[in-house]
């Protein structure tokens, strides 16, 4: 009846995991009963759970990275501290098994539930503005995608209350993934979670390019859109032809768990590799798809600060699409020690390396912007000097470990793992928080706390350098990733010195925290009236803070590059003499509908519980049959109406 | 709208000035543009889902871990029949896609009653085929050639699965709500599905079959 599920699943007898599973169940006890009893069910339905609007969207994208960034970093911090004290003879206090399963959950949860949403959350966000548009090509489906990225989320964190999640690191290599050597359920956890929120992906993506290449305003050509939009777009196309590998290759994995096949076992002709390097032509482009729209944000907010525009902005944009391509040819360097011999290992040893020359035209594009700016030393300008300074060191430890002799050396080793924490935390993580702070006015009508977010800056970047630089130098010596415990007690220093900086980190997110806590509290004195709080350059900033749900009354018409900028020098600001009605998507309850059926067939089939998971994949097609079967019928906005709330927003401005 | 401009929309001529200038600085592209594009993308992604399965065929293909290969599995008569119903398919349902752009139901409903049933004979000779030989012992788990074989092979049957169910779906959409301009957004996407999954199988027909059957 239940499949592989009985009360052993529950960790009873396990202190640390099932202290963890009573803290999250409490606390999402604490918010239903809050929201309950507040009587907040059906504003939460009306505003926010059937949302279409791109901006909302992109709020509970950004919402969720948050809300998983701290589960990730919890997770980081008992790696850290195990490391910390298991010298020596000593075991410290995760035994292997569990010790494996949070590296394997810290790696899933910070790239595809917190680096990830938080990159499309913004993009959701801020490309259909800056594009002068009123939403994304595809709402509904937008709500859809959101909804199965949730999903995902949200069976990753069940997995720590009920049963296990994978042991196997983030990319689960078979064959150990294989049912021979994972015969539990943390494999499957892994599998069900990525392949939904995998599928929300694509379709986002799928979306985004769309929206891009179809819905601009007018005017607005390819070279007059935003830095910001160009990562957009390529990063979302990286995301169309990549994620459909992952889900080819999962889908493979699964089959070989389900059925018995033998695409990656060791017997039965299976073939291993062929996983690693299907993965990987999913993975390296991943990278990409990360840091893609953080080089945009760091674009945007360094022309802004800087009171500039940007410095070569054709080349940005070539510089942008060469990484796109080449980020396809290069997935081998990730394995340089499967033998595929010295010719192979050279070809993808210098695409890896000439990588590195777009990337740099970028860097001294920022830095020539940066020249003779007016520079504003705001929050985002500080992550984004920040930034360029721990990228550079990022790469260049890349380049090194593109060399393949090198990579012998540390393939695998703690200096690895430095390496891309010090690419993804100093670029990827970097550009969110900058993009957090730049655009949360634009979202939400006041800005953040100034100070505050300072501190949260300093404590992240100097609690990195203290957190990675010793791995760099135990990777040389010899140190390999993914150990519970080590023999070698000279080590020991090193590893206390990175769980001083994990702290500082720790810090840094408390920043955070209090920085929107103090920043709501105090948000009478901070209201962004004139929805132009950075005296900006782009269209997002020519509408009101927090826009209308049809963001532009009239679609702005775009003559050149910073379109807002333009407008501002030309004393543009006069309402229209006429305002056409509009037509608006109305709320659709079909993303949290599919999602919730998502939710139950994966996790009846990570437990074998066949009738459930025909019912929720039964329940789910049916659903978007339904919605499948209506016309979609719009909201209509009047022309009064728009005129009305454009009367509005212009009196304060006149006003001042 | 008349015949002649149906056919001229077909063909990818822009009707309006507006969809002319579309993409080029002319403002957001129509509806109907826009949803044919996404749903192109669409495509594209599944194409390199299922390019993902042709290249671990391609690896595994000769791993037959002692059981059958391919030459002792495919029949080309079978594959050949397979082939032109599915073709066939194509053509019927491009036929009913003009017939409903021109407002004629008639046409409509016979030529995709015909593309149901050469869809569903395709479908019915590869359920066919895959019994015989998981009744041969040369089911997929029996080997990593035949893992992929069925993966991937089965993967295009769940797709043109999937694409008899949104056939007949679409078609009692036709029904009750006549050819309005929604209906007919779906049904070129459905169309395009339709024509992708033949590409899809020419590939799979040349690269499996003929070459495995060597």
């Amino acid at each position: 009846m239940l499949g592989k599920l009985s009360w052993d699943a529950i960790p009873f007898g396990q202190p640390i995991p099932m202290a963890a599973s009573l803290f999250i169940v409490l606390g999402v006890l604490v918010v239903l009963v809050l929201v309950t009893w507040k009587g907040w069910w059906p504003y939460l339905w009306r505003e926010w759970l059937t949302s279409v609007d791109h901006k909302r969207i992109g709020v509970m994208y950004v919402l969720l990275a948050l809300v998983l960034l701290l589960r990730g970093f919890i997770d980081a911090i008992m790696m850290r501290t195990q490391l910390a004290v298991a010298a020596g003879g000593a075991q410290g206090y995760l035994p292997p098994e569990h010790y494996d399963q949070i590296f394997s959950a810290h790696g899933t949860i910070m790239i595809f539930f917190m680096a990830m949403p938080f990159m499309v959350g913004l993009m959701n966000f801020v490309v259909p503005l800056q594009l002068g548009v009123r939403d994304v090509a595809f709402p509904v489906l937008n709500a859809i995608s959101f909804w199965l990225t949730a999903s995902g989320a949200l069976l990753v964190n069940i997995s720590l209350v009920v049963g296990e999640f994978a042991r196997t690191g983030w990319l689960a290599y078979p064959p150990l993934s294989e049912l021979q050597f994972s015969p539990g359920v943390g494999v499957d956890y892994y599998l069900w979670a990525l392949q939904i929120s995998g599928i929300g992906t694509l379709l986002a993506g799928i979306n985004m390019v769309t929206t891009i290449l179809k819905l601009r305003a007018p005017g607005m050509t390819y070279m007059r859109m935003p830095v910001f939009c160009w990562t957009a777009l390529t990063s979302s196309m990286l995301i169309v032809a990549a994620f459909p590998i992952l889900t080819a290759t999962f889908g493979m994995l699964l089959l070989d768990r389900y059925v018995g096949m033998h695409f990656f076992t060791n017997d039965g002709g299976g073939n291993f590799m062929m996983y690693i390097n299907l993965i990987w032509a999913w993975g390296h482009p991943e990278v990409y798809i990360l840091v893609l729209p953080a080089f945009g944000i760091f674009s945007e907010v360094i022309a802004t600060f800087a009171g500039k525009a940007l410095f070569g902005y054709r080349s940005m944009v070539l510089a942008t699409l060469a990484i796109c391509v080449l980020s396809f040819m290069v997935w081998l360097h990730h394995f340089f020690t499967m033998g595929a011999g010295a010719d192979v290992n050279a070809v993808f040893g210098i695409m890896s390396m000439i990588i590195a020359i777009p990337t740099g035209v970028k860097l001294f594009n920022w830095l020539f912007t940066l020249y003779r700016g007016r520079l504003r030393f705001e929050v985002p300008l500080l992550w984004a000097i920040g930034f360029m300074v721990t990228f550079v060191v990022g790469g260049l430890t890349g380049v090194l470990m593109a060399v393949p002799p090198a990579d012998f050396v540390l393939h695998n080793s703690l200096f690895l793992v430095a390496h891309f924490h010090n690419v993804i935390i100093g670029a990827v993580v970097f550009g969110a928080m900058a993009g957090y702070y730049y655009w949360f006015p634009k979202a939400f009508g006041f800005t953040l706390d100034k100070r505050l977010g300072a501190v949260s800056f300093w404590c992240w970047l100097i609690g990195f350098y203290l957190a990675f630089t010793p791995l760099y130098v135990l990777g040389l010596l010899g140190m390999t990733r993914r150990m519970q415990h080590y023999a070698e007690p000279s080590w020991q220093p090193y590893l206390i010195v990175a769980e001083v900086g994990a702290l500082i980190i720790l810090g840094g997110i408390v920043a955070t925290i209090a920085q929107l806590v103090v920043s709501i509290r105090t948000r009478e004195r901070r209201r962004d009236l004139t929805g132009d709080p950075w005296n900006a350059r782009t269209l997002e900033w020519s509408t009101a803070s927090p826009p209308p749900a049809y963001n532009f009354a009239v679609l702005p018409q775009v003559e050149s590059l910073d379109a807002f900028w333009a407008m501002k020098q030309r004393g543009l600001r006069a309402p229209a003499e006429e305002y056409e009605s509009i037509e608006m998507p109305r709320n659709s309850p079909n993303g949290f509908v599919t999602a919730f059926f998502a939710v139950v067939t994966g996790f009846a089939m990570i437990w074998h519980i066949w009738w459930m998971a025909i019912l929720g994949l039964t329940c789910a097609v049916l659903t978007l049959l339904a919605f499948g079967w209506m016309e979609r019928v719009e909201d209509q906005v009047s022309g009064e109406q728009l005129a009305e709330a454009e009367r509005a927003r212009l009196r304060p401005m006149d006003a001042a | 709208m008349s015949a002649h401009a149906a056919t001229a929309q077909l063909a990818g001529a822009p009707p309006t000035t507006a969809e002319n200038t579309a993409g080029s600085g002319g403002g957001p592209a129509p509806v109907r543009i826009v949803v044919a594009y996404g749903f192109w993308i669409f495509l594209l992604s599944d194409i390199i889902m299922f390019s993902a399965l042709f290249a671990t065929y391609a690896v595994l293909s000769g791993q037959t871990a002692g059981g059958p290969s391919g030459r002792e599995l495919f029949q080309l008569r079978h594959v050949g029949v397979e082939t032109l119903c599915l073709l066939f398919s194509s053509y019927t349902c491009g036929l009913g896609f003009l017939a409903i752009e021109r407002r004629r139901m008639g046409g409509f409903y016979v030529s995709f009653a015909l593309t149901f049933v050469l869809g569903a004979t395709f479908l019915g000779l590869e359920i066919s085929e895959f019994a015989g030989m998981i009744a041969r012992g040369a089911g997929p788990s029996r080997s990593a050639f035949l893992s992929a074989f069925f993966s991937l092979v089965g993967l295009h049957g769940i797709h043109v699965s999937a694409g008899l169910l949104w056939l007949t779906f679409m078609t009692l959409q036709a029904a009750a709500k006549g050819p309005r301009d929604f209906v007919r957004r779906r049904l070129l996407c459905f169309s395009l599905f339709w024509h992708a999954l033949d590409i899809i199988w020419v590939a799979l027909m040349s690269l499996v079959y003929l070459i495995g059957a060597r």
